[in-house]
């Protein structure tokens, strides 16, 4: 009885019913929180381009989002710089923007400053998104108010191989970025790209890294990513860039 | 529907002990003589994965335990009607489904464990100790019994990789579940003194070695050789 195909057939189709059924209840009813949390990743993942790891991991959820919003404050521009009115920054999801023409993308700029003041910035943070060898790559590069000087980067990955492209997500790497230069001596917008192999000193140089063995491509990978989008941004950094100056003066 | 009640009658009779030595040793057996990591070495690509630090290491062991003792006890009680023609695909679907819950729970309620484990919970998947146990032995025992003996062979595999984080966290990053024991026990001895973290412990042949030896002490004591 059990073995006719009109049996196998009618277990089979109660069983994935049941079951799909409890998926989508569970991912219904964990949704809200599941958003929260992927909000609050974000957050972590802007601050980490100012402030260290162990200070965030030390915070509690409340405490980061209440850190986020005394330090941080954000606009939306398009690729000539100009500021889009109406849109939030935590609003523009970056990955899917990327596929769009670039004209037509949205570009956040998350601004850190003294708490409370929006005024006394502290660093420019621009989001960064591209393709590394075998998924998509993102991070937050933060540049100083010289607008040129790079005071932190967070990269995070979606599939990259563990224990070599993964490791853009270590602070050791991480950390080669810290006052590395965008523009060189001519004012050209050249970037920093990371090399191939790794344990050599680049720390003459102000636009290269160290690389990661084994993992050229995801390097080349994030090189893509920070020349594209620091090109994208290069209006609003240079427009940034002569106000500061006119300050300066 | 007449022959679950034929059995639950002849259930009752024997009234064996909720832990009886036979189930006792559903338990006990996979822990060491019947260890599914060092012994039947299933299981291996997790266990070197996830094992550089204690703390995803727990959380691993636990959605692992949570997994085998669920779809155990899910397909013991649907033993006498899963048609045996589609019985791997229905065990699939049951793991899956239950990998799936694990991994949406860790999406909700700790999102960084997730990032860093996501692929290998997926991973559980695949995890040739929660098929071999449902083959093996939830499609052919009770539910209670089936619970015990996947709660063995999943702690059997929880205390084998914890014991491999704990000496790959501690020599490879000095810290175990992120407390620097080695900044500690450093300072202890002056200024200058420092105890030296091994890199090869941080990435995956840190891991074989370690298994490695574990492997060789326990069947050094339990005297098991394979045929």
């Amino acid at each position: 009885m059990q073995q006719s195909n009109a049996y196998i057939i009618t277990f089979s189709v109660i069983l994935t019913v049941v079951l799909g059924l409890l998926l989508s209840g569970t991912s219904q009813v964990l949704g809200p929180m599941q958003k929260e949390a992927i909000a609050l990743d974000q957050k972590k993942q802007i601050l980490g381009a100012v402030i260290s790891g162990d200070e965030i991991a030390a915070m509690t959820p409340d405490e980061v989002n209440a850190y986020y919003g005394s330090h941080i404050a954000s606009t939306v521009v398009d690729m000539n710089g100009k500021e889009i009115a109406g849109a939030t920054a935590e609003g523009v999801d970056v990955a899917k923007n990327y596929k769009k023409p670039v004209e037509e993308r949205q570009f956040p700029v998350y601004i850190f400053h003294e708490e409370g003041n929006v005024a006394s910035v502290k660093s420019y943070i621009f989001p960064l998104y591209g393709a590394g060898l075998w998924d998509a790559i993102w991070g937050y590069l933060a540049l100083g108010t010289d607008m040129n000087t790079v005071g932190g980067i967070t990269l995070a990955h979606a599939g990259e191989t563990p224990g070599l492209g993964a490791r853009i997500t270590e602070p050791g790497v991480q950390s080669r970025y810290e006052g590395k230069e965008i523009f060189n001596e001519s004012g050209e917008l050249v970037a920093i790209q990371m090399q191939k192999g790794e344990g050599k000193d680049y720390s003459g140089n102000p636009h290269q890294v160290d690389g990661m063995s084994g993992a050229t491509i995801t390097g080349n990978g994030v090189n893509n990513m920070l020349i594209n989008y620091l090109g994208y941004y290069k209006a609003y950094i240079e427009s940034k860039k002569s106000s500061t100056a006119v300050a300066s003066l | 529907m007449s022959a679950e009640t034929i059995e639950k009658t002849i259930e009752k009779k024997p009234a064996e002990a909720l832990f009886s030595k036979r189930r006792k040793k559903l338990v006990s057996d996979p822990l060491v003589d019947d260890n599914p990591i060092t012994i039947q070495v299933l299981g291996i690509c997790s266990a070197l994965a996830v094992t550089t630090q204690m703390k995803p290491t727990l959380v691993m062991a636990i959605s692992v335990i949570f997994v085998v003792v669920m779809s155990n006890l899910t397909i013991s009680l649907m033993r006498n009607t899963i048609p045996s023609r589609v019985r791997i695909i229905v065990q699939l679907a049951v793991v899956a489904t239950l990998v799936t819950l694990v991994s949406e729970v860790l999406k909700a309620f700790a999102y960084d464990m997730y990032k860093e484990l996501s692929v290998f919970v997926g991973l559980i998947i695949t995890n040739c100790i929660v098929m071999g146990r449902l083959e093996a032995f939830a499609l052919g025992n009770k539910p209670y019994d089936s619970i015990l003996d996947g709660f063995g062979s999943a702690l059997g595999y929880s205390w084998i990789i914890l014991a491999v984080a704990f000496f790959r966290e501690l020599w490879g990053s000095g810290a175990v579940f992120g407390i620097p024991v080695f900044e500690y026990v450093s300072s202890l001895f002056g200024p200058d003194f420092k105890l030296a973290t091994n890199g090869l412990m941080v990435s995956p042949v840190g891991a074989f070695i370690i298994l490695g030896l574990i492997i060789w002490v326990q069947r050094t004591k339990t005297g098991y050789v394979e045929h």
